[in-house]
């Protein structure tokens, strides 16, 4: 079956770099150096990211980041927190606009 | 999809229970030969470094049927060491210069003659590991008294708990063992075991539980101190991350719940020449429940004997010279040995 997402494809990841090496070296050398050990353990900082997986909705990042963190030692406790995390944030961006909405409401209002 | 099993592959006539099949089945996933990756590393034919740790399993017996068991290892395994067997490795202890003796099954408290085996190494002045899965120090009164017995022996004790939560722990190694495991170490500590200032040393083994790769073991160490001393008042020296190899029961696992060509890929693309210059089969050797003599652990559940001028060892007519001189065997099982930061009996190995 085709489909726009194909699991084999994450593999390939590092084949952007064939189109464009230069900006392709950066980015990875960036992207490794981001999720190194710092100011936040590599631990914290791949629940980061599978937070953010989720709330891009970018299955190659679930993928990649749910098998992160178990080998970070992360459970599924842990990895359904950050997932809510994410839930969260999403949840209350769009109600925080509710404000928005009410200023207009009020305005037009009598 | 869920692998339900109560009972070990060799009684359920499972053709993993077979080492020709497993060799069989890891040979033809078609990845680079292990040997291949030694050569590029300078170290191939594979040799042993001075002999340190004699490992000896005393028996497939155990108490429990973990999911992931290398030794295929249950209460329907009948085999195990006999004494005599135990008195021909006394023997061969001392034609060696080892500092370690490692004694593992199985449950090898379970072995009649454990006791007796335990007396008679100690008495050789050696150091004494014991791999203790601790609910067998719960599942019967007459082994409740096994920390003293430890102790009096001054027995470094290595137990396995796979996470600091009944849920990972349980579903690798069985209904209810958590539960049971946090009983035993808290009757270990109380014996003193990983107790500061007692120098009677507690180690955990912690492995995946599934079809992944081990944490890095320091931060690991660390969570599992913070959270079984929270929640339990848990104390323990250090923690040992330990890779699955892809044998045994957890290759049936990985088989049945399609991670296995995933899994092997995995570990090939995460070899790691420093971890296979300081893979454990160096300076270890093992004994098998009959005498046969191995690299290591999994190599005997592989039925890979050593052997020299084309004759099998046996540690009743061990030759140290021979044993020295030997070329480990190797096949693709090792690049669970040499994934990441390695992985031995006794955790990481870089
Ligand atoms: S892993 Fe250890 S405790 Fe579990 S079945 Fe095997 S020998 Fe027994
Ligand atoms: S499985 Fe590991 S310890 Fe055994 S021979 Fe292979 S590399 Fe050595």
């Amino acid at each position: 079956m085709k489909t726009y997402y194909d699991p084999e494809d994450l593999k390939k990841f590092g084949k952007i770099s064939d189109f464009q090496p230069e900006l392709g070296k950066k980015f990875f050398d960036y992207y490794g150096s981001v999720f190194e050990e710092g100011a936040l353990t590599a631990r914290e900082k791949s629940l980061i990211a599978l937070a953010v997986a989720h709330a891009i909705q970018c299955p190659y990042c679930i993928d990649a980041y749910t098998v992160d963190t178990m080998e970070k030692g992360c459970d599924e406790e842990q990895l359904m927190e950050a997932v809510h995390v994410a839930g969260a944030i999403r949840g209350g961006a769009s109600l925080v606009h509710g404000v928005q909405m009410m200023n207009k409401y009020k305005d037009l209002s009598m | 999809m869920e692998v339900l099993t109560h009972k070990s592959l060799a009684a359920q006539g499972h053709e993993f229970s077979e080492a020709d099949r497993q060799l069989q089945l890891l040979r033809d996933v078609g990845l680079t030969p292990f040997q291949e990756n030694l050569k590029n590393s300078n170290l191939f034919p594979f040799r042993p470094v001075d002999l340190d740790i004699f490992q000896i399993n005393v028996g497939k017996m155990c108490n429990q049927v973990c999911k992931h068991c290398h030794v295929d290892a249950g209460p329907d395994r009948k085999e195990i060491m006999t004494r005599e067997t135990m008195q021909q490795c006394l023997d061969a202890i001392d034609k060696t210069n080892c500092s370690t003796v490692d004694l593992t099954g199985g449950a090898p408290e379970m072995n009649p003659d454990f006791r007796w085996f335990v007396e008679q190494v100690s008495a050789k002045g050696k150091k004494i590991i014991v791999r203790c899965n601790l609910t067998i120090i719960v599942a019967n009164k007459k082994y409740n008294d096994l920390p003293e017995f430890f102790r009096k022996h001054n027995i470094e004790v290595v137990s396995s708990l796979p996470y600091f939560s009944a849920g990972k722990t349980d579903a690798q190694r069985g209904d209810g063992v958590f539960e049971r495991s946090i009983k035993a170490l808290m009757m270990l500590n109380k014996a003193g075991y990983g107790m500061e200032g007692t120098g009677l040393t507690l180690n955990l083994v912690y492995n995946p539980s599934g079809a992944f790769l081990p944490p890095e073991q320091s931060a690991l160490e660390a969570d599992f101190k913070r959270r079984l001393k929270q929640r339990y008042n848990i104390e323990f020296n250090a923690l040992f991350a330990i890779t699955n190899l892809p044998i045994s029961r957890y290759l049936e696992y990985l088989v049945a719940s399609d991670n296995y060509a995933d899994y092997m890929e995995k570990l090939v693309s995460a070899y790691n020449p420093v971890a296979a210059k300081n893979a454990m089969c160096r300076n270890t050797i093992s004994i098998g429940w009959d005498g046969y003599v191995y690299d290591c652990d999994f190599n005997q559940m592989l039925d890979l004997k050593v052997s020299v001028k084309q004759e099998n060892q046996h540690v009743a007519d061990l030759d140290m010279n021979a044993l020295q001189e030997r070329v480990i065997s190797v096949h693709q099982h090792c690049y669970g040995c040499t994934a990441g930061a390695g992985s031995s009996c006794g955790g990481t190995t870089v």
